[in-house]
């Protein structure tokens, strides 16, 4: 654990998965697991997420959905696929409507599998998640062009999300 | 009339686990209308029949919801025994309702901490789920798995679960319900907890009629419906069986009921505990459905009644395997409950549905 520099803030969407994984994801946050003793928390806000936890597979309606969240949370930002319906369709894999795994529509850094997952895994995917994100900040700060980007992030993108989180708190706090 | 917003609710919402979209139509603060749009979740269950033959399906209904997965095997492997004439053993048929109502405990206890989550009741949302693995932690140890155990199976069921750990699981039980007491009490009680549920969302008996409301949002608005009643399965043995109802109509009445059947469903596993006759638990099952065959069955879920249809064609594989799950008939309920409650009672009126999209759209 002592690699953990970060508590990761974790996002969950539920693709097309049938919740079981969904409940898993949850369960890990409550006490038998407590994934919270390692700072993680679930946002529902795309801007405070560091993790994207995605269970279930793709299909034509949330396909966009999946792809904004992603494009909405800022960078470093991790992937984590849950269950064998994340990881490349599962049981549903061959039903008309599944487009297949997470991956068809966004990069995964990593796949947890299990139908259901366990949640044991689960956290044994964020804290992996973390060591990636680590990886990916220090590649970012090494990177002169990203860093040019992530300053105009600071100075353009900050009044565009400032605008946004408004719009969301809004909305998350009714 | 003030002007009118659309505020889009959803599909990621902090509130909502699974994905569903409202636009809600605003005029000040106040809901006028909400429209519903469903399909994020689709994935073509049903016509998955063709590609798997009847045996193998039970997993893939088992799929169908993570939450009431076990029920779901349970109404197709009931669905598809009527169908090819099988008789299962009383043993089984017990087993199966016994685990049955473990299941729905998890639910209504899942839901009881996603409710208090809602309202920003953290302590009370980890309480919920801790006690919830209680349960969990049965099925772990009779099946090995956790919320999707493939124990039932077309022609009874797979774990021959013996008369100690039967006894096992109602000592644990009984632990449970002191404890379950507690959080009970703080739900039902709590004055903060009552602020924001009472007179919230509400519909009357005959609104829950007309729009054929089931399960125990409509045992709320006092309507007596629950398939328990028809005596399916083990439920025949019961001693004596009586709906849970409250005729308050609100989110407060709808939280009431389910707290109360979770209570229901530990008095049930231990009256038929006390009773569950020895013997086998599988029978074999060999041949296909005949062609043409047709078998229909209902079951109450934790969230309302749940309708199997199954057609045979000779073959190996059905030719049609129909659910209608409860939330796709509380739809309609939930559109008409949201109408004049404020946008911020919106997460609380959609909770107390207890929606699951994934049934609904499998
Ligand atoms: S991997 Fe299994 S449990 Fe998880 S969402 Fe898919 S079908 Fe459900």
């Amino acid at each position: 654990m002592s690699n953990v520099g970060k508590s990761p803030w974790i996002i969950h969407y539920d693709g097309s998965s049938c919740n079981g994984c969904d409940i898993e994801v949850l369960a890990a946050l409550t006490p038998l697991y407590d994934a919270e003793r390692f700072g993680v928390v679930n946002t529902g806000n795309p801007k405070h997420a560091d993790i994207f936890v995605v269970t279930g597979g793709i299909n034509d309606q949330n396909a966009p959905v999946v792809k904004q969240i992603y494009d909405q949370m800022l960078e470093p930002k991790v992937v984590v696929a849950c269950g064998a319906c994340a990881c490349g369709g599962g049981v549903y894999q061959t039903c008309y409507n599944i487009l297949g795994g997470v991956d068809t529509v966004i990069p995964v850094d990593a796949y947890v599998p299990g139908c259901a997952i366990k949640p044991e895994s689960i956290l044994d995917a964020v804290i992996a998640g973390v060591g990636i994100l680590d990886e990916k900040a220090k590649a970012m700060k090494m990177n002169p062009a990203d860093k040019d980007r992530s300053e105009k992030d600071a100075s353009t993108g900050a009044h565009a999300s400032v605008a946004d989180v408004d719009d969301g708190t809004n909305a998350d706090a009714e | 009339m003030s002007k009118r917003t659309v505020v889009p609710f959803g599909p990621q919402h902090p509130v909502l686990p699974e994905p569903v979209h409202l636009d809600l139509v605003l005029e000040d603060e106040t809901v006028v209308n909400a429209i519903p749009r469903i399909g994020y979740v689709h994935r073509g269950l049903e016509k998955l029949v063709e590609k798997r033959d009847y045996t193998q399906f039970v997993y893939v209904t088992e799929r169908i919801c993570g939450i009431c997965s076990f029920g779901h095997s349970l109404g197709y492997s009931e669905c598809v025994e009527k169908l090819m004439g099988i008789e299962i053993t009383d043993r089984a048929a017990y087993l199966r309702v016994i685990f049955h109502e473990l299941s729905r405990m998890h639910s209504h206890l899942l839901w009881l901490g996603l409710l208090a989550d809602g309202f920003g009741f953290e302590a009370l949302f980890m309480h919920a789920w801790r006690l919830r693995e209680t349960v969990l932690d049965i099925f772990e140890e009779v099946t090995g798995g956790r919320v999707i155990f493939s124990a039932c199976d077309v022609g009874g069921f797979r774990q021959e679960v013996s008369n100690e750990t039967l006894a096992g699981i109602v000592a644990k039980l009984e632990r449970l319900r002191d404890e379950y007491r507690t959080i009970a009490k703080t739900l039902l009680e709590d004055s903060s907890v009552k602020s924001r549920m009472v007179g919230v969302g509400h519909i009357s008996t005959d609104k829950a009629l007309e729009l054929s409301m089931v399960g125990p949002f409509a045992r709320a608005s006092n309507v007596a419906t629950d398939e328990r009643l028809n005596g399916i399965g083990a439920y025949g043995d019961l001693a004596a069986f009586e709906p849970v109802l409250s005729d308050g109509g609100d989110c407060y009445a709808r939280c009431d009921v389910r707290v109360r059947e979770v209570l229901q469903s530990i008095d049930i596993i231990s009256e038929l505990v006390d009773k569950i006759p020895d013997g086998e638990v599988m029978v074999p099952v060999k041949g296909n459905p005949e062609d043409g065959a047709q078998a229909m069955t209902t079951l109450e879920q934790p969230r309302g009644q749940a309708f199997y249809y199954s057609k045979g064609n000779g073959t190996k594989n059905l030719a049609r395997m129909r659910v209608r799950t409860p939330t796709s008939q509380n739809i309609a309920g939930m559109v008409a409950a949201l109408s004049n409650v404020e946008l911020a009672d919106v997460p609380m009126v959609i909770l107390t549905i207890d929606p699951c999209i994934s049934c609904t759209e499998r």
